[in-house]
């Protein structure tokens, strides 16, 4: 199957039937190898056993941002291609990333606390986080707030396109800003700063989420496409007056 | 729990609430599936049907896709 037919709504749910159970495999296989390893880990000689939640909280702020790319790329999809699951797939992700946002938060507000002594600090980095996670929720009210799919569609692809000025903030906060978040020490010019004892189980459970988050998203878009389908036939219904 | 050291508790939130978030989302996609299959079949069985999927010319309601 090319690539461009699934741009046919029909043979993209026929895709969605064949690909999902493979993804849900693929995401429990890869669960279970990250938790075995993340069980594993040694603790760090700084921060002792509270490094174990890096294994969550760095893989749920990667797919924060990545999300937004996503969704921005999405919404170039509905301004200038119009392609017909562009949209789908903008608002099918809003809400995963909206939750991926929100635990980045509260796990960084976790870590934080027993090794900065504060839960929150309004620096440059957790700021910008924040905002990424009013952003998600200013998608998801727009969604609600337009009853016309194709008209709500434009509007989001708009604010969603402004957003993504946030995430070069987000990602070079913590080299332009004195913040109190630590620089980057995986994905940095430099090469990785992590050991490989911390580094191997990091990147294995960052493929997990990766693997979750394109299951939800799959399955969420197949049900955005149904529910389109639904408010077709309901608006056919009550044109006959039978609804 | 010990093997956590003190700060156990921090540890353990974390990946309680991360359970509880994902499960939800996996909840939230699942019931959303049943809900919206079950009303298409039941407008489907009082003979409501898509014109794309009756056999009819495929005239498009706004936001409609085929």
């Amino acid at each position: 199957m090319a690539l461009t037919d699934l741009a046919n709504p029909t043979r993209f749910l026929a895709f969605v039937a064949r690909a999902l159970p493979v993804l849900a495999a693929a995401t429990t296989l890869a669960g279970l190898c990250a938790a075995y390893l993340v069980a594993g880990v040694p603790d760090d000689y700084q921060q002792g056993a509270t490094v174990r939640i890096m294994f969550i909280h760095v893989p749920f702020a990667w797919l924060s941002m990545g999300c937004w790319v996503l969704m921005s790329l999405s919404a170039l999809g509905t301004l200038v291609w119009r392609h017909p699951l562009a949209d789908v797939a903008q608002k099918a992700a809003a809400p995963i990333g909206a939750a991926f946002t929100f635990l980045c938060l509260v796990t960084g507000s976790l870590w934080g606390r027993p090794m900065w002594g504060t839960w929150w600090q309004w620096d440059a980095r957790l700021t910008s986080v924040l905002v990424l996670f009013l952003l998600y929720l200013a998608v998801l009210a727009l969604w609600q707030a337009i009853e016309e799919p194709a008209r709500a569609a434009r509007a989001v692809a708009v604010l969603t396109l402004v957003g993504l000025v946030n995430i070069p903030v987000i990602k070079f906060s913590v080299d332009y800003w004195n913040t109190l978040h630590q620089p980057a020490s995986v994905l940095r010019l430099g090469g990785t700063t992590l050991d490989a004892a911390y580094l191997v189980p990091l990147l294995v459970s960052a493929l997990a989420f990766t693997l979750l988050f394109a299951t939800l998203h799959m399955a969420a878009m197949r049900n955005e496409v149904l529910s389109r389908r639904l408010r077709t036939m309901l608006l056919m219904a009550a044109r006959r007056g039978v609804a | 729990m010990s093997a956590l050291g003190s700060h156990a508790g921090f540890i353990v939130a974390a990946y309680a609430i991360s359970l509880l978030v994902v499960l939800a989302l996996i909840g939230w996609v699942h019931w959303t599936h049943r809900r919206v299959k079950g009303e298409i079949a039941a407008l489907d069985g009082r003979g409501i049907r898509r014109r794309s999927a009756a056999g009819e010319a495929p005239a498009r309601l706004p936001g409609e896709i085929a």
